[in-house]
């Protein structure tokens, strides 16, 4: 993770070559994670991220080290982008003992203390309460931290979403509202769940500052997401940025889409976060086609270890079943 | 030697916990709605406010899931919060976050967080406030592995359990009879933590073990009295600690008395009755001389008027005959 500080993200070539590597990791381990679960190496439910990578990587841009991230089940992007290991994270998906959460969580359960990545939340909006609270932990610790947390349009539907943004705003705490606009509520268009579909909007009710950016493009996110910490950092209460996205792929491996139109995902597709954003920078001298390629092969190494990993991983043994459910007591 | 002994009630035994904690760790703090300004729905935190300030007795809007889930996060980010629910009912809004989050982010991330939340609420019937503020639901608190549940049916577990709880890393629930707020007597000067792990036996008695818990523990108590008049010795167990249960000291009482009636302000129907019934069964059915008996609330939402709430819920004539039927007598 490349921590600039300020407002403004810095295009130079090396800031340019880690955004699209950043991108092209998350690419490029989903689209072997959708082959390994075909090979039933990976099981369970799993949600691809494919077409939304701007969004977890232009904002993990914005945050330092000791921020902390909340996000859902869809979020093997943000887990990547904020800098945990592939090969934990993919051991995960194995549920081998190795992985990041020891195997117990799973795709929908990412978590990680080291990177302050509290999960991999698979009730939606269940998260946003979480954050919440981290924030208000962190006021009152007087840490001058920020808590972002990200979730799908289809959240602002819950009673969570309204009951977290009212007590963010009204304590004015240091959260980042991440929504991550993808148009459907796993198979329910936008229009159909929500009477105000101009979902930043509803940070005004709360008197909470928000912004639209464009989530296929990573630089816009990282601006926005800039802005919006700044503002935050510098004591003005919670933000809500909402990145308009979408998702190429299908919501999870058992859905037939049979709520959208191949031209539609067609259209979104020609808004490719990856190749927008190389194609500008290929014509902007900003990165060359060797860059490119270097960074395919390093992301194709690093993939390959990731799986070389997971398969080296271990089964935890039966006789643990029911480890970390309580912390363990020191002997009275 | 114990110190002298002062009259105090169990509001406020409650309340001295929580003033005692908040003097002693500074990132204790209480949250819940009305317990600022309004002092509490049952005035366990009155005063509190004008103590502590508004940052650390913090009135919440009306957001169960919203500040129950404030409070397991604040817990992650290193406070010790305390988070009051008006009463069982309501937290049924938050049900989401003790199940899903407090319960399972220990496991669910492999052990790397754990979450030290309090979660405090009132429970039980008897006020006449009919069928959304009245019932008895920690039972199914008590079915969820991750957390754990305590209900103080004493003034010195009133005053004693919560420091105990905070210091556990993990959640834990306390359930507060609501017809226990009132209950005055006499607590230790220096009364202080107490253990959440033990069932305690509040009366010994030979021939019959009466294991119960919170706001059945004096009703279970003065059905032993008269039992005793009859010639009866009765054994009262507190269980204290819903879950984990003390397997240890229900069994080894039902050993020696052979007999076992449980009472339980829940419904009968997948009650924690039910569940300590059943491991008596598995663990002492070869010492038993009677059927397990349970006395538990009838099978009907809690009605408003008096006398049908009354008999909605376990009353000592109905403990008694319990206890009777276990002696065949």
């Amino acid at each position: 993770m490349t921590a600039q500080q300020g407002a403004k993200p810095r295009l130079d070539r090396a800031h340019v070559r880690h955004l699209l590597a950043q991108m092209v990791r998350i690419r490029r381990f989903e689209e072997k994670c959708a082959e390994l679960y075909t090979q039933e190496k990976i099981r369970g439910f799993l949600h691809l991220y494919v077409g939304e990578e701007a969004n977890a990587v232009g904002v993990m841009q914005a945050l330092q080290p000791d921020d902390a991230i909340v996000a859902t089940y869809r979020e093997h992007g943000h887990a990547l982008a904020r800098g945990i290991g592939m090969g934990p994270v993919m051991a995960e998906m194995y549920g081998k003992q190795e992985g990041c959460s020891r195997g117990r969580g799973g795709s929908m359960h990412i978590f990680d203390a080291a990177t302050r990545f509290y999960g991999g939340n698979a009730i939606v909006g269940g998260g946003l309460p979480l954050a919440v609270g981290l924030a208000l932990a962190d006021r009152m610790r007087g840490l001058p931290r920020v808590s972002a947390c990200f979730f799908g349009e289809g959240a602002v539907a819950e009673g969570e979403f309204h009951e977290s943004m009212n007590l963010a705003a009204l304590w004015r705490l240091p959260v980042l509202f991440v929504c991550e606009n993808n148009l459907y509520a796993m198979g329910t268009a936008l229009e159909l769940s929500e009477s105000e579909t101009d979902i930043h909007l509803k940070a005004q009710a709360y008197r909470m500052a928000s912004e639209v950016v464009d989530g296929m493009d990573v630089v816009a996110v990282e601006a926005a997401a800039r802005r919006a910490v700044a503002a935050i950092r510098a004591g003005n209460g919670p933000f809500f940025l909402e990145c308009r996205t979408y998702r190429f792929r299908a919501h999870s491996m058992f859905d037939a889409q049979l709520y959208r139109s191949k031209d539609e995902i067609e259209a979104w597709k020609h808004r490719c976060p990856i190749e927008r954003f190389t194609n500008w920078a290929l014509g902007a001298n900003e990165l060359h086609p060797q860059d490119v390629a270097t960074i395919e092969s390093d992301v194709a190494a690093e993939v390959a270890a990731a799986v070389d990993f997971a398969e080296a991983g271990t089964w935890e043994p039966v006789e643990d079943l029911c480890r970390d459910v309580y912390t363990p007591r020191a002997a009275s | 030697m114990s110190s002298p002994a002062v009259t105090t009630t169990y509001r406020e035994a409650v309340r001295a916990a929580i003033r005692e904690a908040m003097q002693r760790d500074e990132r204790v703090f209480l949250m819940g709605e009305d317990v600022g300004r309004y002092g509490g729905c049952y005035a366990v935190s009155k005063g509190l406010l004008d103590e502590f300030g508004p940052e650390r007795i913090r009135d919440t809007p009306l957001s169960e899931a919203g500040f129950v889930g404030a409070g397991i996060g604040a817990a992650m980010g290193g406070m010790r919060p305390i988070v009051e629910v008006m009463t069982v009912n309501f937290s049924m809004l938050c049900l989401d976050q003790i199940l899903n989050s407090a319960a399972t982010i220990r496991h669910m991330s492999g052990g790397q967080f754990s979450i030290p939340v309090v979660i405090r609420m009132a429970t039980g019937a008897g006020r006449q406030l009919a069928a959304q503020h009245s019932h008895s639901l920690e039972n199914i608190y008590a079915h969820i592995p991750g957390i754990r549940v305590v209900a103080p049916a004493t003034l010195a577990d009133a005053r004693g359990m919560l420091w105990t709880a905070l210091e556990d890393p993990d959640p834990v629930m306390i359930f507060e009879n609501v017809m226990l707020y009132n209950m005055s007597g006499e607590l230790a000067a220096d009364a202080g933590a107490v253990d959440i792990d033990r069932a305690a036996i509040r009366r010994p008695g030979r021939d019959v073990s009466l294991i119960t818990y919170g706001g059945s523990l004096a009703k279970t108590l003065a059905a032993a009295e008269q039992l005793a008049g009859d010639g009866i010795e009765a054994e009262v167990i507190d269980l204290r600690t819903l879950r984990p249960l003390d397997d240890a000291t229900i069994m080894e009482s039902v050993g020696r008395t052979r007999r076992a009636v449980i009472v339980d302000e829940g419904w009968r129907t997948g009650s924690l009755a039910a569940e300590i019934g059943s491991r008596i069964v598995e663990q002492c059915f070869w010492s038993l001389d009677a059927p397990v008996g349970r006395v538990c609330s009838a099978e009907v939402p809690i009605p408003y008027p008096k006398h049908l709430e009354d008999a909605a819920l376990p009353q000592v004539p109905s403990i008694v005959a319990a206890a009777r039927a276990a002696l065949g007598r």
